[in-house]
């Protein structure tokens, strides 16, 4: 293993690195949001809304990712629906992002008391008031601990579009390796990367939790 | 669109896509084998305690769960070999996938030895049997009823995260997948048949766990 080749190479790929990482952010920044955003909606229909909706988490929880991911990108330009490899990817892991958070609404709203309800109906509420003040903050909180791990999930199924050619930390980190041969010492670097940023994320999930617990 | 679905391409390769089928069951099941081991024991090992035990079981647990497995697959095949660890594609996603289901086994097998009342290990030791008797046949056989449902769907993740072998060329049914796309362009046809394929396998695979547990849940 030599050192000094190894921080020569990574000093020269300083900035195709971070265009990577740049890009390994903000793919999964946005296929959170806009899988939270989808995913609350999913979550609301399978509590309250038609059976059928099963299907759609069961199917999506049932495929792999990167069958999700290689269908988003093939499947939809057949049928004329022409995305490039990043608007692709971050469609199919948005959805895969819909379904974990929707089980995780659904869970969530599952999980208060009936009482709650009751209450509320009780007191007068409507059914938006009930939702907006009884019932939205309590699930919430108790599902806010478990979607802060589902972004950690979110940024390594981020290396999955490495596979569509999007020049993720992933592929740049591959491209790299594929021009200078230093394939342990660079994916190490990357598996650290990653390792730092999702430790990150892990641990400021267990601060939320800490936040958010009721004293029981 | 002007797009006329023709499935009798992918019917064409489908044993490829069966046997591909059949090699990714192969490997879920390879790895939860080895990685039920190495999960017990690191379990063993979090909550013992010994700092020198403890800490690096949770140091690997921390690292495995927080690097994305597609790096760790890669890793293992691309880089290991300079350290002169030369392994199959198969093997070495195996082990890779193994050490990966053992991380997150142990969490899983931590949670359930800390629901053992210690009630049972006291009584274990009250009737006279040895530390190790008393894990083998007291606190792993309750701990195992108790995690079932975790390991379970421990087991239907880690058979969808098999499709990663594609990226290492072992002949799974993601890679078979690819290889007719490539061949027949039936893009379509043949990602709609493999995500059947995965449903109903995964779905297949849910019922029988669930049947397993019913057998062998604590009756309440």
């Amino acid at each position: 293993m030599d050192l000094s080749a190894f921080v020569h190479q990574l000093w020269l790929a300083r900035f195709p690195l971070l265009k990577g990482l740049g890009m390994t952010i903000s793919i999964s920044f946005l296929a959170i949001v806009i899988g939270t955003l989808l995913g609350i909606a999913v979550g609301l229909t399978l509590t309250y809304g038609y059976k059928p909706f099963r299907g759609y988490t069961d199917f999506i929880r049932g495929t792999p990712v990167l069958v999700l991911v290689l269908a988003s990108y093939y499947v939809l330009s057949t049928i004329g629906i022409d995305l490039g490899p990043f608007e692709a990817g971050v469609l199919a892991l948005s959805v895969f992002c819909s379904s974990h958070v929707g089980e995780l609404t659904r869970g969530a709203l599952q999980a208060i008391p009936k009482g709650q309800t009751e209450a509320a109906k009780a007191i007068g509420l409507t059914f938006s008031q009930t939702f907006f003040y009884v019932l939205g903050p309590q699930a919430l909180r108790s599902a806010l601990p478990a979607w802060v791990n589902t972004a950690a999930e979110m940024v390594k199924a981020s290396t999955l579009l490495s596979i569509l050619g999007v020049a993720e930390l992933l592929l740049r980190t591959q491209e790299l390796i594929s021009r200078t041969f230093l394939s342990l010492e660079f994916y190490f670097f990357a598996g650290f990367l990653y390792f730092v940023i999702n430790y990150g994320i892990e641990r400021f999930g267990r601060y939320v939790e800490r936040k958010v617990t009721v004293a029981s | 669109m002007g797009y006329t679905l023709n499935f009798a391409a992918v019917w064409r390769s489908f044993d490829l896509l069966l046997e591909g089928l059949a090699l990714s069951l192969g490997l879920a099941f390879a790895a939860i084998l080895a990685g039920f081991l190495i999960g017990l024991l690191v379990a063993f090992a979090l909550v013992s305690k010994k700092l020198w035990l403890r800490k690096p079981a949770g140091l690997y647990v921390t690292v495995i769960r927080n690097t994305p497995i597609l790096v760790l697959v890669l890793f293992s095949y691309f880089a290991l070999p300079e350290l002169g660890v030369r392994l199959e594609k198969i093997e070495s996603f195996v082990l890779t996938l193994a050490l990966y289901s053992g991380a997150y086994l142990a969490e899983v097998f931590r949670g359930g030895l800390l629901s053992v009342p210690p009630g049972q290990r006291e009584a274990g030791l009250a009737i006279g049997l040895s530390e190790m008797q008393i894990r083998t046949s007291i606190i792993i056989p309750l701990m195992l009823r108790n995690v079932l449902p975790s390991l379970s769907s421990t087991f239907i993740s880690l058979f969808k995260d098999t499709s990663l072998a594609a990226a290492i060329a072992v002949p799974e049914l993601t890679f078979e997948a690819r290889k007719i796309n490539v061949e027949t362009f039936r893009v379509i046809e043949t990602w709609i048949v493999v995500s059947c394929l995965y449903v109903a396998t995964c779905s297949l695979l849910a019922a029988l766990l669930r049947m397993v547990e019913r057998r062998l849940a604590v009756p309440r």
